[in-house]
């Protein structure tokens, strides 16, 4: 593990792309750490140095060839349709990501890693599915929403990558819904509900794999060699009727079976909205086999039901703490300062003194 | 639209991805489900009244070749099919919680179609049912190591008429031969008599299949005279089941020789004779329908 790490993440102001690099600080074998986006760094970095680039990464394989990156992260993966509208998602999934793909191409390219995020969208959801998906596995029917179209594209351009860059190792991740302290999912939302909506007749399989896992899976892709596909789910799959009582919600079959067009206009004037690509989801469900990734040496620090809990404690807490949750706000001249200016005292590793420490993650 | 057929045969080997047996998920305790949606209190529910009643009371079922059904380890039990709502399965589950020595669980395999039904969907893996994916087989046999019930007619089982009972239907492709050499488990056939009087179908009413959405739409002595519940009207036609003996997938190559598709279906031919030719056996030694 001598060899250094010089490291590009994309949407370093997305939440994973911010608190991969927040992580990433802390390893020793990281010699740099970039973060580009649109939009300015939503977390404190320290060693992060932040690259405002235009919607187009068009000028990205001039920041990865002069700052000898060799490990690109991409981490801006739109998987839920609420997020963007149907084009924009489009734009950032597939568009960007080939954008993405062709900055770190080329033969004189110093890029010998890419880690992407990808979501178990690909897999989609469908009646014949098998109980647990397995990496290899080809996709049976075309895809169904936008969203998963969209996943399922760029990981093709992923995948051409690889073949076309042999020399490189490329790891996609594919992740289970998520759940934690302040990332905004399908799940959360709908766990933030008053009482679980379900579909009549139904309990679907459903699989989580907690936040800081996604982020230490991103690190074990970025600090070992893990080149291919990999499903990262917690262990066990949960039934829906499972997760409504380990979060203490009431389950009301209020969703009908059939008909979901029909239904959707209603249930909106209820102020419920269900994403399209989260329809099948609540009926048949979906799991992971997540032994292949746990094969190449990752510990999952929660189990799928453990996720759960800790996502309701969350929920519990936020009630009482919700005035006090401070925001961090970017400022270009003091980062500017803090970074860069000869007045400010440094520790010997180069590194601004600081009182909040470190993040240790 | 075009179809996306997406493969991933051309990527880079990730070097052989291994997925060791160690690494299952251990089971959570604190569950009332394990990760298969299967759920020990309804299932023993279920087990205490409804199955214990048709089973010794209603069919007064009597189980032969027991000691065939291995203690440990995957196995694949593979048995003729009848019935509109077939009783077999329920009973051949119910006979190794019963008669053997070492009880064990078995998982049965059900169509896809009951995981899109309002209702089935929500309640068949509860009682220890999977949708019948061929990964979803070979994980429990090989993986989990536990015993697998199909029925390789399928639904031309379920769907055939009183007048073709104990006819057996075409034995799919093999492909249930080659879950169990991929997942070097052996093979226990299975005969029923007794599931093809007790649930007789008369008809099948195709408009009715379509109107309904069902799989099939059969006139039976109960159904559908007496609605949905009429489906568990079965008849007290006397239950005999006959495990025969194992038949060991490794010795005849295991997983290497699933390729060999002469041997599949030459092995799937043989099993479905000689649980045709047992089913002759039975017949012709029961001397009535209702008292055995």
């Amino acid at each position: 593990m001598a060899e250094q790490r010089r490291i590009l993440i994309t949407g370093v102001s997305s939440y994973w792309g911010g608190r991969l690099a927040e992580a990433l600080e802390s390893f020793e074998q990281v010699e740099a750490i970039i973060g580009v986006d649109e939009r300015e760094p939503t977390r404190e970095l320290e060693r992060t140095e932040y690259v405002k680039v235009s919607n187009h990464h068009s000028l990205l394989s001039r920041i990865v060839r002069a700052a000898e990156i060799d490990t690109v992260v991409d981490t801006r993966l739109v998987v839920n349709s609420f997020a963007a509208s149907p084009r924009e998602a489009h734009e950032n999934n597939v568009i960007d990501t080939m954008n993405i793909l062709t900055a770190c191409d080329g033969p004189e390219s110093p890029v010998k890693r890419f880690v992407f995020k990808s979501s178990a969208h690909w897999y989609g959801c469908e009646q014949d599915d098998p109980a647990f998906f397995v990496e290899g596995m080809e996709r049976k029917h075309p895809a169904r929403t936008a969203i998963e179209r969209d996943i399922v594209e760029a990981e093709r351009a992923v995948r051409d990558y690889a073949i076309r860059r042999p020399e490189a190792l490329v790891t996609t991740l594919r992740c289970a819904n998520v759940l934690g302290r302040d990332v905004v999912t399908a799940y959360e939302r709908i766990l933030n509900l008053p009482a679980m909506p379900m579909v009549l007749g139904f309990d679907p399989r459903t699989q989580f794999v907690h936040a800081d896992d996604v982020v230490h899976a991103l690190e074990h892709a970025v600090i070992s060699d893990v080149p291919g596909v990999y499903n990262v789910a917690g262990d066990g799959v949960l039934a829906l009727s499972e997760v409504a009582s380990l979060a203490g919600k009431l389950p009301l079959p209020i969703l009908p079976p059939f008909g979901a067009g029909l239904a959707a206009l209603p249930l909106r004037r209820l102020g419920l909205r269900v994403p399209d690509e989260m329809w099948n989801l609540l009926r048949f469900g979906r799991g992971l086999d997540n032994r292949a990734f746990k094969a190449s040496g990752f510990d999952y620090s929660y189990t799928s039901r453990e996720a759960v809990q800790r996502f309701a404690e969350h929920m519990r807490l936020r009630k009482v703490m919700r005035d006090s949750e401070e925001g961090f706000h970017y400022d270009r001249e003091v980062e500017e300062f803090l970074r860069w200016s000869p007045n400010v005292r440094r520790e010997p590793s180069g590194e601004p003194t600081s009182e909040t420490g470190s993040p240790s993650s | 639209m075009p179809a996306q057929r997406t493969s991933l045969a051309a990527l880079p080997a990730p070097a052989a991805v291994e997925r060791p047996r160690e690494l299952l998920p251990a089971i959570e305790p604190e569950r009332r489900l394990d990760d298969w949606g299967r759920s020990e209190r309804v299932e023993a529910a279920f087990d205490a009244t409804l199955l214990e009643f048709f089973y010794k009371r209603w069919f007064r079922t009597e189980v032969q070749g027991i000691e065939n059904v291995p203690d440990d380890g995957g196995a694949l039990l593979v048995s003729n099919h009848s019935g509109a709502l077939p009783p077999d399965a329920a009973m051949i589950a119910k006979a190794i919680r019963e008669e053997h020595p070492r009880p064990r669980q078995l998982q049965i395999t059900v169509e896809h179609f009951f995981k899109g039904y309002p209702g089935f969907s929500m309640l068949l893996p509860k009682i220890g049912c999977v949708a019948a994916h061929p990964a979803n087989v070979h994980r429990l046999l090989y993986d989990e190591r536990q015993l697998v019930l199909v029925f390789p007619e399928g639904r031309k089982g379920t769907e055939k008429l009183y007048r073709d009972r104990y006819q057996l239907r075409r034995f799919g492709r093999g492909g249930f031969v080659e879950a169990a050499m991929r997942a070097e488990a052996k093979i226990v056939p299975v005969c029923v008599v007794g599931a093809e009087e007790a649930a007789p179908i008369f008809a099948q009413v195709n408009f009715m299949k379509r109107v309904t959405g069902l799989l099939y739409f059969p006139i039976t002595p109960t159904f559908p005279w007496l609605g949905p519940l009429g489906m568990l009207g079965y008849l007290p036609a006397k239950f005999k089941i006959r495990f025969l003996e194992p038949i060991d997938t490794v010795s005849l190559g295991g997983p290497d020789a699933v390729a060999d598709k002469a041997l599949v279906q030459g092995l799937a031919q043989d099993i479905r004779s000689l649980i045709q030719d047992n089913l002759h056996d039975m017949i012709a030694k029961r001397r009535s329908v209702w008292f055995g």
